[in-house]
């Protein structure tokens, strides 16, 4: 029996369908079973980021309104073997098309066969993020090391533990170690400090995702990503391994690079 | 004017991330406090109860409310007393 994690934060843009890819590919390479879930109806875009846009033919709401089986909505990742499948979202319908109950029902179809499912939510806390927590045996909280971005998660966190989600879990996207060395970025620490939840791991801001973005190849494929390395450490974390945070050693800034270029550097 | 200047030589300001933090610690205690109508209904109630092993008092004008001031968030009872019971005086 598989395990349902939705990637979720309430603050939109701080990288829920990054995280979904990337935890999901590199589960796949770890040979494990993985659906990604597009749940975010309305504003597909998992299927993008995967590289995967050109193969779609069904749906989530073609699947829960019965217009085709389940199996056949699964778009197969040829990049690894058999084992990463994505169920796009739909682009047309709105986040009203499923129920809660419609996703509880097809999480547990799917989670009968598959060793991890990844629920990509939609930004919000209205009936799309009511959806995509539905089946959801974990939760993992994405957030950015900004006001408003603890904020919302924090919203967030209050009601999935009103929903009696089992396990809530922090990802910190995007830290800067330079500016948190300088005190012009809130640290893990003060983050957590905040939340008082459990750390799943910290991902450090890498043009890399970008590049990998527009090429719809995951960071996690990319060696020399610091990102990549990161949510490969975060993939093995889930899979209940036990993997020390990565040292986020401040990248030299821009006095330091001339310093050293005449010389005066470490 | 003279903070731009400052800030153009380049003085030293109180690093950012304290101020961030400072800003979360207070907009959550406000977030935080937002409470349901039902969840205070509740509150009333037990409240209501532990008060009257001391003292009779109106329970249909018992009060309680959450209030936020700028720097921090109160829970507010008021609640009408009727009459004193014997046995407190005693005490
Ligand atoms: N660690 C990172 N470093 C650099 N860029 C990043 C990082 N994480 C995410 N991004 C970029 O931030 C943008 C938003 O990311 P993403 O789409 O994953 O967020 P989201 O939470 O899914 O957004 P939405 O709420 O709209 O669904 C993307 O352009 C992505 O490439
Ligand atoms: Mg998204």
């Amino acid at each position: 029996m598989g395990e349902v994690i939705v990637i979720t934060s309430g603050k939109g843009g701080v990288g829920k369908t990054t995280t979904t890819a990337n935890l999901g590919t590199a589960l796949a390479l770890m040979e494990r079973r993985v659906v990604l879930l597009d749940a975010d109806i309305g504003l597909r875009n998992l299927d993008v980021v995967m590289g995967l846009e050109n193969r779609i033919v069904y749906d989530l709401v073609d699947v829960t309104s019965g217009v085709c089986r389940l199996k056949q909505a699964l778009i197969k990742d040829k990049r690894f073997n058999e084992n990463l499948f994505l169920l796009p979202a739909a682009q047309t319908k709105d986040k009203t098309a499923v129920t809660p109950e419609q996703m509880k029902a097809l999480t547990a179809e799917l989670k009968a066969e598959y060793d991890y499912v990844l629920v990509d939510c939609p930004a919000g806390i209205e009936q799309g993020f009511r959806n995509a927590i539905a089946g959801a045996d974990r939760a993992i909280v994405v957030t950015t090391p900004e006001v408003s971005a603890v904020r919302d998660a924090d919203r967030i966190i209050g009601l999935l533990e009103a929903s009696e989600m089992p396990e809530v879990q922090l990802l910190i996207n995007r830290i800067r170690p330079s500016m948190v060395k300088r005190g012009d970025m809130m640290d893990i620490d003060d983050i957590l400090d905040i939340l008082a939840i459990d750390l799943i791991g910290v991902v450090p801001e890498d043009d890399k995702i970008v590049v990998s973005t527009n090429r719809g190849e995951p960071t996690v494929l990319d060696a020399n990503s610091r990102a990549g390395q990161a949510f490969r450490n975060i993939a093995r974390r889930i899979t209940g391994e036990q993997v020390p945070l990565m040292a986020l050693e401040a990248e030299h800034g821009f006095m330091e690079r001339v310093k050293q270029l005449f010389g005066f550097g470490r | 004017m003279l903070d731009i200047l400052g800030r153009v030589f380049g003085r030293e300001e109180a690093p950012s991330k304290e101020i961030a933090k400072e800003r979360l610690r207070l907009v959550l205690v406000h977030d935080r406090a937002t409470v349901s109508p039902q969840f205070l209904e509740l509150i009333k109630e037990e409240v209501i109860g532990v008060i009257t092993n001391y003292m009779d008092v109106d329970e249909e004008g018992v009060e309680v409310s959450i209030h936020n001031m700028e720097r921090s968030v109160a829970l507010v009872a008021n609640i009408p007393i009727r009459r004193m019971k014997r046995a407190v005086k005693a005490v």
